[in-house]
């Protein structure tokens, strides 16, 4: 179990996480800290989580969904979960689960898109 | 009266046991036939209160059954453990109240998800908590 890894892939400027099967907690603290020292490491102006292949989220999960995106934002990148999928997202909803802080997209594709709007804004702040 | 039709008890010690507990859940409840959306609601109400339990009892059983009663498939959770106990139920069901750092959503967020939701707890013997979801 613990050999288990969730591969980090770089995407052009951002950071793809495909998490997908059973969640165990030592798994998603593990997540959290390699995601965070990939962010460090490299370039990364992004982060999309893709949670499509999760047929649950749980409150230890969704407070582990927003840390990471907390915690990216601190060291400047932001945090899109995309994929949800829709009974995940009824559950949650339903049980008052918030996830504060979390950008959400349909899809990898409109992840992206959805952070370069965020990098662009951004850019145009500064300038 | 409800029948239990086939019933499965499960030790829960671990965290790799909430895996396990998770996934004979989704088991029982796609066998009375439980709609994807009930399924998922009912699989983390268990993964919720699983999770309780290992935090607070250190471990305890869980106990699956399938429910016939008449026309009406459920599919009912049973989780018995023999830890501290909860001092102040009204207060544990409330949301965001947490003696942990967690986000205290475990018992509220439960039975928001469920049909139907029972609590026992008594100081230094235990907690029995139930929850049952009907086949629309």
């Amino acid at each position: 179990m613990a050999s288990e890894r969730i591969p980090i892939l770089k995407m052009g400027e951002f950071l793809l996480v495909t998490i997908q099967g059973e969640m165990h907690d030592s798994l998603a603290t593990r997540l959290q800290t390699e995601l965070l020292e990939k962010v460090a490491n490299s370039d990364a102006r992004g982060v999309l989580l893709d949670i499509s292949g999760l047929d649950m989220v749980d409150s230890f999960m969704g407070r582990m969904l927003s840390t990471i995106a907390s915690m990216t934002r601190i060291m400047d990148a932001n945090t899109v979960v995309v994929g949800m999928q829709p009974a995940v997202a009824i559950t949650i909803v339903e049980m008052g689960l918030s996830l504060p802080g979390i950008l959400t997209a349909m899809d990898v594709e409109r992840g992206i898109e959805l952070l370069k709007n965020k990098n662009r804004g951004r850019l145009s702040e500064h300038g | 009266m409800a029948s239990a039709q086939a019933t499965e008890n499960l030790t829960v010690s671990k965290e790799d046991d909430l895996v396990l507990v998770r996934n004979r859940a989704r088991f029982h409840a796609r066998q009375i036939g439980l709609g994807l959306v009930d399924e998922t609601k009912f699989v983390t109400a268990v993964s919720e209160l699983a999770r309780n339990m290992l935090t607070y009892a250190g471990a305890g059983q869980a106990l699956i059954e399938q429910l016939t009663n008449g026309d009406l498939k459920g599919v009912k959770i049973t989780f018995e453990d023999h830890g501290p106990g909860i001092a102040d139920l009204n207060l544990a069901l409330t949301d965001g109240y947490s003696t942990t750092k967690s986000l205290g959503l475990g018992l509220p967020g439960a039975r928001r998800l469920v049909d139907d939701f029972q609590i026992r707890s008594s100081l230094g013997e235990g907690t029995l908590i139930s929850i049952i979801t009907w086949k629309r």
